[in-house]
């Protein structure tokens, strides 16, 4: 776990309108069955966190939002609009959810400064110029200005995490999904990324985030929810839900990350 | 070097009013004065450069057909491949030419060489782009599956996906399958002989039939000359393919 102040400074602004909304979503793989039935609302400047054992759908659940993963059943708003099927109206509305991956997926072929223009230039019909001015200001903010033209693979990880949550607010999205964004970094680097989703947690950002790092669901989460089997089980403010979990399947799971 | 290789048959040379008896040296090097034997290796080098570009383009599209999200497109681009592939090089040729043109009349040049250095190019081309298609679906395989989601996760639409992201990192993981399907390339321009293109297996066997007494020597000259071909190609693509490797 990663050694964060916990001052609750984030949670007492209040919320804006429902921006994402997940109603009776239902998912399978094949026989498994990955998200039962899902309700969840996350309010414009919210920041969700999402905690669970490992195969409790959590990914899924994110994949979803942006429909990298279809779903069976059930509907999912984003700004009251439903998410389009393919084409032109899919590519906009991922242009509006951000995505942060576990394993960073830079584009490995191409520069720190390039993996951040392309989705602006490309998507967004934004000139070179333009693009890198933005792009140029955006690493600055994450602390990796300097790199710009280096190749991904010449950072470390906590770099290129900073780099792809970068490449990702380049789109100007409405909201931002991490998907266990610190887990594959080394123990030192895994502050240097909190910083920056704390820093983007003040400034209003929605974010739904998948981790296990207390710290800053404490620090920065208005709510945390807790998945297991493809369900939420429980969901509550960061507090209540470390301090004094109401199910047993979450009491287990915190007995166990506790005490790893 | 002349070019009436058949009107100069003489094996010998009587300028000087020498006897006929020479030694083997006299013997090649006459043989090889008489024929054309770097122009038709250049007519094997013109098919792989031209047979390649376009084999080239189209088992790039076909490999894109692979790897769409539209199964109508997927199902013709295997079905392309497994035709083409299993099917022996020298039918396409003799199918392009007799086919083609002896029975559907269909011309792509003017006059007799050209119309079928043409379509030989044509059928070394399909052949062959079924295999860049596969040597290129093994360089797709080498870009982790990220890198397609977070191209995807940003808004770029499917063409973009393939453009910008992975075919450009498929290529640099596919240089050494596609060196080998370019040295095979070199090899099967031979078969053009089938479709009655003159390079040089066909100059080689023509070289055979009138000087039985060199048989050995032509044969090695020949088989060397695509050995200068070949072996550069696999040094280039072997040097290449770790300078181009994608730092992961
Ligand atoms: N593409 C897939 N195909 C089949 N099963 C999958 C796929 N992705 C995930 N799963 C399964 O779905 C379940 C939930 O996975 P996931 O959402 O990744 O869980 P989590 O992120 O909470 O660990 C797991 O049992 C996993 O094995
Ligand atoms: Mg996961």
């Amino acid at each position: 776990m990663a050694d964060l102040d916990v001052t609750p400074d984030v949670t007492a602004r209040p919320l804006g309108d429902p921006l994402v909304v997940l109603s009776h979503v239902n998912k399978h793989f094949g026989d498994l069955h990955v998200l039962k039935d899902i309700d969840l609302t996350v309010h414009r400047g919210e920041v969700v966190v999402v905690i669970g054992p490992s195969g409790s759908g959590k990914s899924t659940l994110c994949r979803t939002i942006n429909r990298l993963e279809t779903i069976d059943s059930g509907t999912i708003r984003i700004d009251g609009t439903e998410l389009p099927e393919e084409g032109k109206a899919l590519a906009r509305l991922r242009a509006d959810v951000g995505m942060v991956f576990q394993s960073f997926n830079l584009f490995a072929h191409k520069s720190v400064l390039e993996n951040v223009t392309l989705g602006p230039t490309k998507v967004k019909g934004m000139s070179r110029a333009d693009a890198r001015t933005k792009a140029t200001s955006l690493l600055e903010r994450v602390g990796v200005g300097n790199q710009a033209d280096k190749l991904p693979a010449q950072l470390s990880g906590g770099q290129q995490q900073r780099v792809a949550i970068a490449r990702a607010l380049a789109m100007d999205p409405q909201v931002m999904l991490f998907d266990e964004p610190t887990s594959a970094l080394d123990p030192e680097m895994i502050n240097e990324v909190l910083d920056v989703m704390v820093s983007l947690a003040r400034e209003g950002m929605t974010m739904i985030v998948v981790t296990h790092e207390m710290g800053f669901a404490r620090r920065a989460a208005h709510r945390v929810v807790f998945m297991d089997g493809g369900q939420i089980v429980e969901e509550a403010d960061p507090e209540t839900f470390f301090t004094a979990p109401r199910s047993d399947r979450a009491r287990d799971f915190l007995s166990k990350i506790l005490t790893h | 070097m002349t070019d009436d290789s058949f009107t100069d048959d003489s094996f010998t040379d009587d300028s000087k009013g020498e006897p006929v008896h020479q030694g083997y040296l006299d013997d090649v090097s006459t043989a090889f004065a008489d024929y054309d034997v770097l122009g038709a290796f250049w007519v094997n080098i013109q098919l792989t450069v031209y047979a390649g570009l376009i084999a080239l383009v189209l088992g790039t599209v076909l490999a894109v057909m692979r790897i769409s999200p539209v199964p109508s497109l997927r199902w013709a681009g295997t079905t392309y491949v497994t035709l083409l592939r299993n099917t022996p090089l020298t039918i396409i040729i003799v199918g392009c030419v007799l086919g083609l043109w002896g029975q559907l009349g269909v011309s792509l040049g003017t006059g007799f060489q050209q119309n079928f250095f043409r379509l030989a190019v044509l059928g070394l081309a399909v052949y062959h782009a079924a295999f860049v298609c596969e040597a290129l679906r093994s360089g797709v395989n080498t870009v982790p599956t990220g890198q397609a989601e977070a191209a995807r996760a940003i808004g770029l639409n499917f063409g973009q996906v393939a453009g910008l992201v992975i075919l450009p990192q498929a290529f640099r993981g596919a240089v050494a399958p596609l060196g080998n399907v370019l040295i095979a390339l070199v090899k099967n321009s031979t078969v053009a002989a089938a479709g009655s293109v003159a390079e040089a297996s066909v100059l080689m066997k023509e070289m055979i039939e009138n000087r039985p007494d060199i048989i050995l020597t032509i044969f090695v000259v020949f088989a060397l000359g695509f050995v200068v071909l070949v072996v550069p190609i696999g040094l280039a693509t072997t040097s290449l393919s770790r300078r181009l490797a994608v730092a992961r």
